[in-house]
């Protein structure tokens, strides 16, 4: 079965990077992918309040991901809400492995994504603003962090789902990936899968993430060459 | 520092092949499964795993759909972590683990389509029955999500429909009818210690494990829900070997209803 959009089933949608976008922030990148638009900005590592959080041997990362009210087709109700919550926690966990954290003791390192628009994927995309975000900050990581989803459309796997084609089937699984330990940090699924499909997804998504981090490492350079088209 | 000699205790142990309690690394601790336990509620069950105690209540009633699905029911679910179950919780709204148990729990059942949706409409566009499912964790003794996932399952298993006359639901009146149940879904959680893959983690071992994985199964064995938990990463091949394991305790759990 072809895609709507034309596009073979391994392949994602046009993927844009741009990092150092926004001048207040420690490090900030810009994602967009297909039509979902993910920002993230990075503060820190800087001085932990409240200090009875802080801990003497380590940064702490916190993590907030929120969608803009404007971002979706019916408006987002501002503030947290439960999705949004869990969101942020699993993109934590996605991120933290390869900071190295002990470098920053007693600080915070405060990460926050929003999607300004959302075409689905947001939390895949806010992650891969957020690995580009903490790199450009100049903090210590030991890998960057990349991240997409897949799923089945009738018998085909696929990846990279956009919000028509998330109607169409009733699955949906996400993940982070390190490219450099091939470890995988975020995975989810709804959905309804045998085994073999979930393997096959998972095949799918890590070829795309290895795309992505090549992106990644280009937009990056792109910043620090200097020679980036947006300057 | 007590807690470093307990984490590398562990951690020696599970080189070895062993755990704290004695249990292999694909050993339950003893489960216990008991329901109607809240009369007053239209389904209940009281979850007893090792030491981790939880109940769940389902309540329902009669509500307005949802403007993308005028005719499916609807199903909700939080979890309470009370400061009454462990020193660890404090009162307050919920915070994030609270919000993922539930949601954890609550994506499997859906995603199966554990329950008829459709069978809970009452009226196309206007009415449909409300399922809320609600856990209060009474002991925390590690992997409440399991046990969430059990006492949810068990608690609409035995939920029984309230009457409903001339468009009003009459509280404290039961019908015989149950929830249209159509597969029984169940949450395993396997923690990684020492770089081993284990399932049901107590909580001396959820401290020391470094990444989690949940997988919900249904009947024919086919993966509704799968959340990974922490910041350490799992390759492909412990994702792999995580399913086996939650295909096949399952199963097993699924005996229990």
């Amino acid at each position: 079965m072809p895609r709507k959009d034309g596009r073979k089933a391994e392949e994602m949608r046009e993927v844009k990077m741009e990092v150092g976008i926004i001048k207040n922030a420690n490090g900030s990148a810009k994602v967009q992918i297909g039509k979902t638009i993910a920002f993230a900005a990075v503060y820190g590592p800087r001085e932990m309040h409240p200090k009875h959080l802080q801990d003497n041997e380590k940064a702490v990362l916190t993590c907030t991901y929120m969608m803009a009210p404007f971002s979706t087709t019916e408006r987002v109700r501002p503030g947290p809400s439960r999705r949004s919550q869990e969101i942020s926690l699993v993109t934590r966990a996605a991120l933290e492995s390869v900071i190295n954290l002990k470098d920053y003791p007693k600080t915070a390192i405060d990460l926050y994504i929003i999607i300004t628009q959302a075409n689905a994927g947001t939390r895949t995309a806010g992650i891969n603003a957020a690995s580009l975000a903490l790199a450009d900050a100049g903090i210590q990581m030991t890998d960057l962090i990349t991240s997409i989803a897949g799923g089945k459309i009738g018998d085909e796997y696929v990846v990279d789902l956009t919000g028509d084609e998330e109607k169409t089937t009733a699955c949906d699984l996400p993940i982070a990936y390190l490219p450099r330990s091939k470890k995988v940090t975020l995975l989810q699924l709804d959905g309804d899968l045998t085994k073999t499909d979930i393997k096959n997804i998972l095949k799918l998504n890590i070829k795309a993430c290895e795309k992505l981090y090549e992106i990644q490492v280009k937009a990056l350079k792109n910043k620090w060459d200097g020679s980036s088209s947006k300057e | 520092m007590y807690i470093n000699v307990q984490k590398r205790f562990i951690e020696r142990l599970a080189k070895e092949q062993r755990r704290i309690d004695g249990r292999a690394f694909d050993e339950f601790r003893k489960i216990k499964i008991e329901t109607d336990v809240v009369p007053q509620a239209e389904g209940s069950a009281m979850v007893t795993i090792g030491e981790t105690q939880v109940m769940v209540g389902v309540k329902m009633d009669v509500g307005e759909p949802f403007p993308d699905t005028p005719d499916e029911g609807v199903l909700m679910s939080g979890a309470e972590l009370h400061p009454m179950a462990s020193p660890r919780f404090e009162s307050g709204p919920p915070g994030p683990e609270s919000i993922e148990l539930a949601r954890v729990v609550d994506r499997g059942i859906r995603e199966a389509h554990a329950i008829d949706m459709k069978k809970l409409c009452i009226e196309e566009g206007e009415k449909i029955w409300m399922v809320m499912v609600d856990t209060h964790v009474i002991n925390h003794q590690g992997n409440l999500i399991d046990a969430t996932g059990l006492g949810a399952m068990a608690a609409l298993l035995s939920a029984k429909m309230p009457k409903y006359e001339d468009g009003v639901v009459v509280f404290g009146e039961k019908t015989n009818k149950g929830l249209p149940v159509n597969h029984k879904v169940v949450p395993v959680t396997i923690a990684r210690i020492g770089g081993h893959l284990m399932i049901d983690p107590s909580l001396e071992e959820e401290d020391v494990m470094d990444a989690r994985i949940t997988i919900s199964t249904k009947d024919n064995g086919n993966i509704t829900a799968m959340q990974k938990g922490l910041s350490a990463g799992l390759s492909v091949e412990e994702i792999e070997k995580a399913m086996e394991i939650a295909v096949k305790k399952g199963k097993e759990l699924r005996k229990l209803f």
